[in-house]
């Protein structure tokens, strides 16, 4: 695509690897920081959709190829139901995490809050990606030099 | 003070980009503008200490429905339609609207009041019980994963339709456009 930025190809370089790094942090750092599962998850999909941007559709499907992007966004989903139905097995309510640390409930908790996070990090990931491979992948009808 | 002036200016610099937004018609840039206003909607979520709700609409507002926009003026057009109507009804309709709205804040308790509803109601209860029953930091986490974690799920099955509603009406789209003019051949 628009392989002669040489400025805009470095600069991404740069920028995905602290993006990918900063979404990890809020992702798991959500307990005891501002941020959760949604933010992280949005985070995570901005730094695909910038190297998508940069270095064009094809090479960020090889990163991160369309069927995963599928699979991940029903995963995780599963994740957050699939804690809430582990709970539910173990005796206790849908969702309630004591269920993890049946001997120290705040433990299960922490472990519960990060699982769930996890999951809608993983949904959010995948919806945002997928909608921009849907939206990107359909053939522009206006030209580069019309904008 | 410094609030007040903090607030004074970034209210109006969101003024400022909602007419230059209103007189523009390249779309483009009208689409850059919206995520300058964004940005500027979350540092005035900033000063009001909700710094998850600032974070979401950075992210959101200023970073994806931008690039998601921009993806789908380059499927139709970079220009704005010429109207045929004259603004005067749709004008007439905003002003009561905000005019109502307005009017509506009047009842509403002050910021920070600690008597207002919604901090007398459960929201001391959940900040009272959240370090005995979930110990950690932050209480925003431990109420949307665990109090109110049925909502949080709700929101993840609705963020999964919203993407499952998008490829079935996109990428559906271009594959069976694909197969009929593998049939045409």
């Amino acid at each position: 695509m628009i392989y002669h930025h040489l400025i805009l190809r470095v600069v991404t370089k740069v920028l995905v690897g602290t993006i990918i790094l900063f979404a990890l942090y809020v992702q798991f750092h959500g307990d005891f920081s501002p941020g959760g599962g949604f933010q992280a998850g949005v985070i995570m999909a901005v730094a695909f959709i910038i190297y998508g941007i940069v270095f064009g559709l094809r090479n960020v499907k090889r990163v991160f190829p369309e069927w995963l992007v599928h699979k991940l966004l029903a995963l995780g989903v599963l994740i957050y139901a699939g804690t809430g139905i582990y709970s539910m097995f173990m005796g206790y309510d849908f969702l309630d995490y004591d269920a993890l640390s049946p001997a120290y409930p705040t433990i299960g908790q922490h472990w519960g809050l990060l699982i769930i996070e996890f999951g809608v990090g993983v949904t959010v990931t995948g919806v945002m990606v997928a909608i921009y491979y849907a939206f990107a992948g359909r053939p522009p009808s206006i030209s580069n030099e019309d904008w | 003070m410094i609030d007040t002036v903090t607030n004074i200016i970034l209210l109006s610099m969101l003024v400022i980009t909602a007419l230059a937004i209103v007189r523009m018609d390249r779309l483009f840039a009208v689409v850059m503008l919206s995520g300058v206003f964004s940005l500027l909607s979350a540092l005035l979520f900033v000063t009001l200490d909700a710094v998850d709700v600032a974070f979401t609409e950075a992210a959101v507002g200023a970073g994806i429905s931008t690039v998601l926009v921009l993806s789908t003026i380059a499927l139709t057009k970079p220009v704005e339609k010429r109207a045929r109507h004259t603004a005067l009804v749709p004008f007439i309709v905003v002003c009561v609207t905000g005019a109502a709205l307005v009017y509506g804040t009047l009842d509403m308790p002050a910021f920070g009041d600690p008597n207002a509803p919604a901090l007398t109601h459960v929201g001391p209860e959940y900040l009272a019980r959240t370090p005995v029953d979930i110990d950690v930091p932050n209480a925003v986490t431990a109420i949307l994963g665990s109090y109110r974690g049925f909502d949080t799920l709700g929101e993840a099955a609705v963020v999964f339709t919203a993407g499952i509603g998008v490829l079935l009406l996109l990428s559906g789209l271009r594959r069976r456009r694909e197969d009929e003019e593998e049939d045409q051949a």
